[in-house]
């Protein structure tokens, strides 16, 4: 690989041959600017890093850091404000350059920066010794290094000295230090020129040939410098000195010079310089003669007035998102950690809030949480996150007077944090990285944090949380024992008679875990917080007085479905073979079980529907959860949120309804049939009459097969009808229909533009047909069958299903073969019947139809078959006469293992 | 003081950079995975139950501190290295991941970290020496550094930014420690590894240099990041590049990641990494994600198929497994990694 010089902050950086010149800033160095150097003095960090970020948005790509002053503790000082710029990313994402002629300054800076530095600088002026074992150590903390071309018996100023110097360091770095040659970056010393002594006239000269020399002559090195030197005698007279550098630049770059320490926001552009500003320079730079005589010193005096005071263009920042809406400013200042303008901002965002609190709640925490999407996904990284919770904090501080004055006009009692919030990482633990940013990010809003550290006993965390009173506790950990300390302590916490909210988190810790083994066993709060830019979100709903309950019900909510989830699941993966769920079979009693006969054999259609009685029948909840309003009629009408939408809704609805009864919108039809009947297995037998003799068709069903709590049966609908042998029994099967009107009607409404009205009609349509099945199923029971011919059950009462016998539907999670449809409707006929056809995937059209089958045992009740296994499809489809392809195409969402493959997933 | 930091290297790197120069060599999986399957109870860490009684005492509750039964129980431990050995890892990792005196401190056993790193690599070398007298093959001990649980460029206190809980000298000296105790117990390489915060790397690869310069001999470095989340940095923020330039000074034996999210998700970093390193690349994956139970569901097969994609593409020299990785996955990770030629470096 190409020998390049290889540096990095957060970011790599490489020298490569495209990057003819690497800007290094020079702001950030107290002896080159008068500002820094005030703002380190007086410890305005802040503003000190400020000018670190502005030179790296203007586009140095190594920041040279330089203490040396005074009056100022310059190693102090160096890690201080190193320390600081590794915190703000994006500074940090640029190498630094340890600029310090003391070396321990220049240790104490390679002891803070994780990325590769460059030193700068090392050199022979204390001798080889010094020199070596500096080196060395640059080495080992892993630096390129600036050599200057400085010796025992000095500075460097000729073409000579400077390039014996530079390639006696080279040879003892390369050959005795063992030094990358291209880590090497050679300083040969840029001296003011036009200073009015004449020797000093060809120092542009000498550094401009010596970097010739050396990039030709030390391979792989570099050639930095120093470049404000150069003009020191025109300071002051900013326009001349920029002109100079630029001029300077132009013709040390073409000779070799690849990095300079350079003010990156204040260099003019060559091709820009006034023609004869730059005439001027070059000759001070090339140390010409000037074209109109005299010297080149005395001509750059002579029209150096004339651009003093020039007007400079400063760059601009991009500060286009000042102009942006308050929120918007907000989340931009919070996304990208920008502190500058934050209290302003914060104080408009008041101004406009009817309480301080409202800015927290509103435009603070949906910035914030934009921040933890961002993270999520991977767009921001964690340090970055970690300074976006500082701004929060300094926004928060702004409002936190407010909040106060408040308190106090409100009777209170004037300070307070937004809560207490005790954090440890449980007993055999030792991890703590993610808890201290959580206690961090909470911290910055205001949260009192009281951490315990690592390996915190449980008895401990309750006695703090007791004594200190705090509104929730914080537990973290990150290696999977600590899963079941979460679990004891929550444990340990309910035997306590805690009712204040536990937080989990950490690497091993999950929603599921929680809902799981922690919730459950604790009856206060238990919460996952997935990552620390959740934390605040929770806390604060969790101590809202307003948000609090409805924040824990739709958590506790949530891990129950989470829950349920899970032991669905978990019980989903273990099933039973076929021969073993068959011998956990339902057994049903069937002695002493006798069952009238239906009043006929064989089908019969029903014509005689009154549409304001099926009405009657109508379960207006199914109605509603169409509309997603989602609660049980009628007490929906009264629901606090919903109420008035579905007070208005279920007016129309009646509205409707009686145009549908008046009119006679919709024509209601229904055929239902009866069959002797008894099982084998899990297939029903039909007979053509009461001999049972002549077998007319056979009803296939499913077995249940996951993995059983004891004394629970593996069922199928078979079960529920008696067995070949035993007593006689009889089963049932339906078809109705609303009508296929509905589908025009909802066509007009929709040509008209009123799709409401389109909907509700279908939805009415809907409704219609299970109210016939509903009214059908009565008729039956009472007369039809007859097996309850004393059953008077008010229709809203029927929809808790108190009557016996079902009326399962083919498709559905006790039958969830669509295909025994055909059956049924070739035993009834169906289609002649009623109209009612099956498309080619089993659904029946007019859409509002339903069917199913009867089964009268008053033990018999809906379950689902849920995911069976291939030996019981096999089985099926044998007896079905299906191909196992085909079977499995129909059932593929119950199946419990991939089609097509040698062997099922095994029981674990 | 002047410090020398270049020296000769050993016998057993010359043997290891012949190896990996013929094949794609193999590392072993994770301690901590087979640790929890003996079920291992407070008397049993502290080896007051079964076990050798430790001869350093601690008023802390020694449950989890899994580098203390190097001390308590060594038989345990040396199987599991042998096993790995068995199942076909030619380097195996000291159980030293936090033998230093910042971790051990959690535990109140600063004071046996010597003794826990020169045993723990004599357990190593042991369990090595059995496996070579079985079948021949040449086995390598590598001694674990682990991060610590302190950041040295993080602070964890944000009103504070500059505060450090830990510096570049704390770390510097807790690993030589650590060092000259691996080096005492006969390591043949040292593996910086897991690492969050490339400064507590530095630090390590300091004190490295340090105690190689007091011994006058030079073992091989292996230097093992680790990106944890969705932003393909490390924790302090680095890209996989620019943590490279931060510790290519080393010139270590190898460079690469190890942990995190498994091998689906480590890949394109380490393509990355193998890009611009100019030296041998590892990767030692997790076993997959942990599930909600913190448990690893990987099977050998699954993990041994992402890493024969690795070695199919050329982009390591070692591979091996972190946590949740058994014997059984580096048994298939070394038969699925066997045919292919190890990355050529750039």
């Amino acid at each position: 690989m190409t020998r390049y010089l290889r540096l990095s902050g957060l970011e790599p950086f490489v020298l490569t041959p495209d990057i003819p010149f690497v800007n290094v800033g020079e702001r950030t160095n107290v002896t080159g600017s008068a500002k820094f150097r005030k703002l380190i003095v007086n410890r305005d960090y802040a503003a000190a890093l400020d000018v670190a970020r502005d030179q790296v948005e203007n586009g140095a790509q190594i920041i040279d850091i330089n203490m040396d002053e005074g009056l100022i503790d310059s190693k102090a000082a160096m890690v201080e404000f190193l320390n600081l710029v590794a915190s703000e990313p994006d500074i940090a994402r640029v190498p630094v350059m340890i600029d310090s002629s003391k070396w321990e300054v220049i240790e104490a800076g390679l002891q803070c920066v994780q990325g590769k530095s460059v030193v700068n600088s090392i050199s022979l002026k204390e001798g080889e010794d010094a020199f070596r074992h500096h080196a060395r150590l640059c080495l080992a903390y892993g630096a390129a290094v600036v050599v200057m071309a400085f010796d025992e018996s000095g500075q460097a100023d000729s073409f000579t000295r400077k390039t014996e110097i530079c390639a006696r360091a080279y040879r003892i770095l390369t050959e005795d230090v063992g030094f990358p040659p291209e880590d090497i970056i050679f300083d040969p010393n840029i001296f003011a020129v036009a200073t009015g002594i004449e020797e000093h006239d060809n120092y542009g000269v000498d550094f401009i040939e010596a970097t010739r020399w050396i990039r030709q002559n030390l391979p792989h090195a570099h050639v930095s410098g120093g470049v404000s030197n150069l003009s020191f005698s025109f300071r002051g007279n900013d326009p001349v000195r920029e002109a100079m550098h630029a001029v300077f630049l132009y013709h040390a770059i073409q000779a070799g010079m690849d990095m300079g320490i350079v003010n990156a926001g204040q260099l003019a552009v060559y091709d820009q310089i006034d023609p004869d500003l730059r005439e001027a320079c070059e000759d001070v730079v090339l140390n010409r003669r000037p074209k109109g005589g005299g010297t080149a010193t005395e001509r750059m005096l002579e029209i150096a007035g004339r651009f003093q005071g020039g007007a400079r263009e400063e760059k601009v920042r991009d500060l286009a998102w000042r102009d942006w809406p308050v929120d918007k400013r907000l989340e931009h200042a919070l996304v990208n950690g920008i502190t500058e303008f934050i209290e302003e901002d914060t104080e408009a965002a008041r101004l406009t809030a009817e309480r301080p609190l409202h800015v927290i709640e509103g435009p603070l925490m949906a910035g914030m949480n934009v921040v933890g999407d961002l993270f999520g996904a991977g767009k921001m990284f964690l340090p970055q996150v970690v300074k976006s919770a500082r701004v929060m904090k300094q926004a928060v501080a702004v409002l936190l007077p407010y909040m106060d004055a408040e308190k106090l006009a409100g009777g209170g009692e004037g300070r307070e944090t937004a809560g207490k919030v005790l954090m440890a990482t449980v007993k055999g633990d030792v991890h703590d990285i993610g808890k201290n940013i959580v206690g961090v990010v909470l911290a910055c809003n205001n949260y009192e944090i009281i951490d315990l550290g690592v390996m915190v006993p449980p008895q401990k965390i309750l006695q703090v949380a007791r004594e200190e009173k705090v509104d929730i506790i914080g537990l973290s950990g990150l290696i999977t024992p600590s899963l079941d300390e979460m679990v004891h302590l929550a444990a340990e916490m309910e035997r306590e008679g805690f009712t204040i909210p536990l937080l989990i988190g950490g690497a091993t810790t999950s929603k599921v875990h929680t809902a799981v083994k922690i919730a459950p066993g604790y009856s206060g709060p238990a919460v996952y917080v997935l990552d620390a830019s959740r934390a605040v979100g929770v806390v604060s709903q969790l101590l809202n007085p307003v948000q609090k309950t409805a924040y824990v019900d739709a958590i506790r909510t949530e891990y129950a479905e989470v829950s349920d989830r899970h032991a669905r699941n978990e019980r989903a993966k273990q099933r039973l073979p076929l021969a073993q769920a068959r011998a956990n079979a339902l057994r049903l009693d069937w002695r002493d079980y006798t069952v009238p006969a239906p009043q006929f054999l064989g089908s019969r259609v029903i014509d005689d529907w009154d549409m304001a009685e099926i009405a009657r029948y109508i379960d207006w909840t199914p109605f509603f959860r169409t509309w997603e309003l989602k609660g049980n009629y009628p007490k929906i009408l009264q629901d606090e949120k919903q109420g008035e939408a579905a007070r208005a809704l279920f007016a129309d609805a009646q509205a409707m309804l009686e145009r549908i009864i008046n009119e006679g919108w919709f024509t209601p039809r229904a055929v239902v049939g009866f069959w002797p009947a008894n099982a084998v297995g899990e297939d029903i037998r039909l007979f053509t009459d009461d001999s049972r003799g002549t077998e007319l068709a056979t009803l296939h069903t499913l077995r249940q097969q996951h993995t059983k709590r004891a004394g629970r049966p593996n069922v199928a609908l078979a079960d529920f009808v008696a067995p070949e042998g035993s007593v006689p029994d009889y089963v049932g099967g339906f078809v109705v229909t609303a009508g296929p009107e509905e589908a025009e009607i909802a066509e007009k409404f929709d040509r008209s533009n009123d799709n409401y009205a389109a909907i509700l009609v279908k939805a009415l349509a809907d409704r219609t047909a299970e109210a016939m099945a509903e009214l059908l199923h009565q008729r039956v029971r009472r007369t039809l069958w007859g097996y309850a011919p004393d059953e008077n059950f008010a229709p809203d009462e029927l929809v808790s299903e108190p009557y016996c016998g079902i009326r399962p539907a083919p498709g559905y999670p006790a039958q969830p073969d669509h295909t025994e449809k055909l059956t049924l409707f070739r035993l009834l006929d169906a289609e002649a019947a009623t109209g009612v056809t099956l498309t080619e995937s089993m659904a029946m059209w007019p859409g509002s139809s339903v069917s199913g089958f009867y089964i009268g045992h008053p033990d018999a009740y809906y379950f689902g078959v849920a995911k069976v296994e291939r030996d019981q499809i096999e089985s099926y489809a044998a007896r079905k006469g299906m191909t196992l392809a085909e079977a499995e195409r129909w059932l593929a969402p119950v199946l419990n293992y991939v089609p097509g493959k040698t062997s099922s997933r095994e029981v674990a | 003081m002047t410090k020398t930091f270049t020296f000769p290297s050993t016998p057993a790197e010359a043997q290891l950079r012949k190896l990996a120069h013929e094949r794609v060599l193999v590392l072993d999986g994770a301690m901590g995975t087979q640790i929890q399957t003996l079920g291992l109870s407070e008397e049993d860490f502290t080896g007051q139950g079964s076990g050798c009684a430790c001869a350093h005492h601690s008023d802390h509750p020694q449950k989890g501190n899994n580098d203390l039964l190097i001390l308590t129980q060594p038989d345990a431990i040396e199987e599991i290295h042998f096993s790995f050995a068995m199942a076909g890892a030619d380097i195996v990792e000291t159980n030293t991941f936090s033998s230093t005196s910042i971790a051990q401190a959690d535990y109140g056993m600063e004071h046996a970290v010597h003794d826990l790193n020169a045993t723990g690599a004599c357990l190593a070398r042991r369990a090595m020496d059995r496996a070579t007298a079985i079948d021949g093959r040449p086995r390598f001990v590598a001694g674990a550094l682990g991060p610590t649980n302190r950041t040295a460029s993080l602070s964890p206190d944000v009103n504070d930014p500059g505060y450090r809980a830990v510096t570049f000298d704390d770390l510097r000296v807790a690993y030589g420690e650590q060092v000259r105790g691996l080096i005492a117990g006969k390591a043949d390489l040292i593996l910086i590894e897991t690492i969050f915060d490339t400064l507590n790397a530095k630090a390590a690869i300091f004190a490295c240099m340090e105690v190689f310069s007091e011994t006058g001999q030079h073992l091989p470095l292996m230097i093992s990041g680790t990106i944890t989340d969705a932003s393909g940095r490390t924790l302090s923020g680095q890209t996989p590049t620019a943590f490279w330039h931060s510790v290519m000074h080393a010139r270590p034996f190898t460079v690469g990641l190890n942990c995190a999210l498994g091998a689906a998700a480590m890949r394109p970093h380490l393509a990355e990494l193998a890009g611009v390193a100019t030296t041998l690349t590892c990767a030692y994956p997790n076993a997959g994600l942990p599930n909600a139970f913190g448990q690893y569901d990987e099977g050998p097969d699954e993990t041994a198929a992402q890493i024969e994609g690795f070695a199919r593409d050329g982009l390591v020299n070692i591979v091996g497994g972190c946590c949740g990785t058994t014997p059984d996955h580096i048994r298939a990770i070394a038969e699925a990694v066997a045919g292919f030629t190890p990355r050529a470096t750039p």
